[in-house]
């Protein structure tokens, strides 16, 4: 018994020996250059921009990166207290337009225009207007896009070949509903439509949300009087519930993007309903078994003439950063038209970060890589319009999401309620009154700030 | 005297008192099928318990393709490559952040919770009751209600991004738990061999050392062993008061996981390796841990 404890005391001492070896080398190696920290959200785009970092780092001597990469729910929620508190670990941060412009307006990011302006080549004209305009505060941008993306509708053309079918070249939800059930095909373990159930504001809520403005309901009227509960919300709400429930994908409550990703790669649906980023996965032979497989076709609409969303990951520097130019540096050297470049000829056009810049749908190579899809794509970004969703007059911009900061723990729960209808827990009604209570809630805020 | 000499050997005791099985042939069959039984639904529980580690590992040999398949595939031609993929992504300095962290806030535990233990277990006063219910109540209240309060007074501190700050908080956090366990552990010890002890001249630090000590080894390392789990495992101080200097092994795993694309044989493999080291620690310890984890729980 008394040998219990020297074998556990070397292998703490050696242990420890090791890690204090290790710790050393997790310092920043020199001490005269500059290190930059940047938060970034852990998606693939993101990772092809890590390995090419030395080749910034070659092109500005004294400056090193390093980067902090987190999936986007804990990178948000860690980027929102660093800003917010004013922390300031980071140098720059990947954000999106949901926080941009709120952001600038407490003042907690730096205004890029000075430098944008400042910089030769680096030609801010040739993002897409509907991005730029999202990402600028008083006309001034705070933040670059990295890539952006809208919404739409992919499909099997084999597989409606097979059924005879075809795709209207303007789809609306109704013939969506229609396709889905004559595709819908459980004991081939092929659903009709994936559409996303998952709760979480950036889930299920980003697809219901453009589907919900093209049915020409609202979340709020002019005056902040919640409208969850109006005939437009419940019509919208019953059907997409509906859609999923009879034609969509198994277990919907509990996919998300990333599992309808998955499945339409893998051939288990028939049409997939989402954001234009999904083509990197869906069109890329290691993750996918229908590569080339894949029509698309714009967002769907019932009532207006656009369906789809407007997003982008885009890059800031907090107020609060203390190498503001070698943070600028980076920046303007990740969305430049030349790291495109860059990206196209070392892995290849489809790797490409897409929807930013309007150049990039020039590209031959890229073109041609992206034939099926890049028209779709830019189509649905350019049209999108954040300051008018829907069809009607709203307090409130943003299509996939309200840009107001109590959307976060809204959207939250609203789609909360959602996700329980579509798992059949609660009736779309019973939903829809809770969320009406919430809704209202933020909506009185706003009331009496008005006041 | 040495403290094995004080201490009966009890453990062979109940093989010799117990009976031996009668002669007739009936019951035995019936036992025999009953211990094949018993063993049969043993495995079965064990393989239930340890089948997602084996899936987790048997995933990180594959191909992103091959891990997304549906029905799971159970045959494939095995690889390296995400394997690859992690180490290429600088793994070692969160190896060393956590190792630091974890290392250091268990010894800190165990300086500070052996003597907080003896004196609520040997020497009780009035308030003990009080006191030990005061330790695990800061247990009570969840971190999420504390981690913007923790990152502001960081933040002021210049304690952001600092191994150090880790290893405070996994200390607080470990010490309340390590003090029930040891606490438990110290009154197994029968006061008979203190007293001795104490007559023959020895001293608090000198009992404590090489009377105590010794009879409690096992319990002291199992102990050691759930506090270097849970400070090992520890995401979410990590996640929040991390940045690029002190982000620990969770912090590291988690960038595996994307909204983008097939992730889950990278992220295996991370985990994986994560969960090497203290794989290892287990099966080193694994002696001492089975006799100190029953120790407080059979008496």
């Amino acid at each position: 018994m008394r040998t219990t404890l020297p074998p556990l005391a070397a292998l703490c001492t050696g242990t420890l020996l090791l890690s204090g070896c290790a710790g050393a080398g997790a310092l920043p190696a020199g001490t005269d250059g500059t290190t930059l920290v940047i938060a970034i959200v852990a998606n693939p785009q993101m990772q092809d921009a890590v390995s090419l970092q030395s080749e910034f780092e070659a092109e500005n001597p004294g400056v090193s990166v390093k980067f902090v990469s987190l999936p986007e729910n804990e990178a948000r929620a860690k980027i929102t207290t660093s800003i917010a508190t004013g922390g300031g670990e980071f140098d720059a941060v990947m954000i999106s337009n949901y926080e941009t412009r709120q952001w600038a307006g407490y003042g907690w990011l730096e205004n890029l225009q000075p430098y944008i302006d400042a910089t030769d080549g680096y030609d801010d004209a040739d993002f897409i207007p509907s991005i730029r305009e999202d990402l600028s505060h008083e006309g001034d941008m705070y933040s670059v896009p990295f890539y952006g993306e809208s919404s739409f509708l992919a499909y099997r053309t084999d597989l409606f070949e097979e059924a005879g079918l075809e795709m209207p070249e303007n789809p609306t939800w109704d013939e969506v509903a229609e396709l889905a059930a004559e595709l819908d095909d459980p004991e081939a373990g092929v659903a009709g439509v994936c559409l996303r159930g998952l709760a979480g504001w950036g889930e299920v809520l980003a697809p219901f949300n453009s589907l919900l403005n093209t049915f020409g309901g609202r979340w709020y009227d002019e005056d902040w009087n919640a409208q969850l509960d109006s005939p437009e919300f419940r019509e919208a709400a019953g059907f997409y519930v509906d859609l999923v429930r009879e034609h969509g994908q198994a277990g919907a409550a509990n996919s998300g993007f990333g599992d309808c990703l998955n499945r339409y790669s893998q051939g288990r649906a028939a049409m997939f309903y989402d954001s234009t980023s999904m083509v990197s996965t869906v069109e890329d032979p290691d993750s996918s078994t229908v590569v080339g497989l894949s029509g698309y076709a714009p967002a769907p609409v019932a009532e207006s003439g656009y369906g789809g969303w407007l997003y982008t990951w885009s890059l800031g520097i907090p107020a609060t950063s203390e190498h503001k130019d070698e943070a600028w540096a980076f920046l303007s050297w990740m969305t430049d038209k030349d790291y495109i470049r860059t990206v196209g000829e070392e892995y290849g056009w489809q790797r490409v970060p897409p929807g930013n810049r309007l150049s990039t749908f020039e590209i031959p190579e890229y073109q041609e890589a992206a034939g099926a899809y890049a028209g779709p794509m830019l189509q649905g970004i350019e049209n999108a319009d954040p300051e008018n969703p829907g069809t009607r007059p709203v307090p409130y911009t943003g299509i996939g999401f309200l840009a107001i900061p109590e959307f976060q723990d809204l959207g939250t729960r609203v789609s909360q309620q959602l996700s329980a209808a579509i798992a059949g827990r609660v009736t779309v009604d019973e939903a829809l009154e809770q969320s009406q209570r919430y809704a209202q809630t933020v909506g009185d805020a706003y009331k009496e700030e008005d006041r | 005297m040495t403290a094995e000499a004080l201490v009966k050997p009890d453990a062979a005791a109940p093989r010799a008192t117990r009976a031996p099985a009668p002669p007739t042939a009936r019951p035995r069959r019936r036992g025999a099928v009953g211990a094949a039984a018993l063993t049969t639904a043993t495995w079965a529980i064990a393989l239930v318990f340890v089948s997602p580690a084996l899936w987790l590992a048997l995933t990180a040999f594959k191909q992103e393709g091959d891990a997304a398949t549906d029905p799971p595939k159970l045959f494939f031609e095995p690889t390296l490559d995400q394997f690859r993929t992690v180490l290429a992504s600088d793994f070692l300095p969160y190896l060393g952040n956590s190792l630091t962290a974890t290392l250091l806030s268990t010894l800190l535990v165990l300086l500070l919770g052996v003597p907080a233990a003896y004196a609520l277990s040997i020497r009780p006063v009035r308030r003990t009751q009080d006191v030990l219910f005061f330790f695990i109540s800061t247990k009570m209240l969840p971190v999420v209600a504390v981690v913007v309060p923790l990152y502001v007074a960081a933040a002021r501190l210049s304690m952001l991004d600092n191994i150090w700050t880790l290893v405070v908080l996994y200390t607080a956090m470990n010490l309340p738990i390590a003090v029930w366990m040891l606490r438990s552990f110290f009154l197994e010890v029968p006061r008979s061999i203190i007293e001795a002890a104490s007559m023959e001249g020895a001293g608090l630090p000198r009992v404590l050392w090489s009377v105590m000590l010794p009879v409690m080894a096992p319990g002291v390392a199992a102990t050691a062993l759930i506090c270097m789990i849970f400070s090992w495992n520890e995401f979410f101080l990590a996640v929040n008061l991390t940045a690029s200097q002190a982000a620990t092994v969770p912090v590291f795993m988690v960038g595996f996981i994307t909204s983008e694309g097939l992730f889950w044989a990278q992220l295996a493999a991370a985990a994986t390796l994560a969960s090497l080291p203290i794989v290892v620690i287990g099966w080193t310890a694994q002696r001492q841990l089975v006799r100190g984890l029953s120790m407080g729980a059979v008496k």
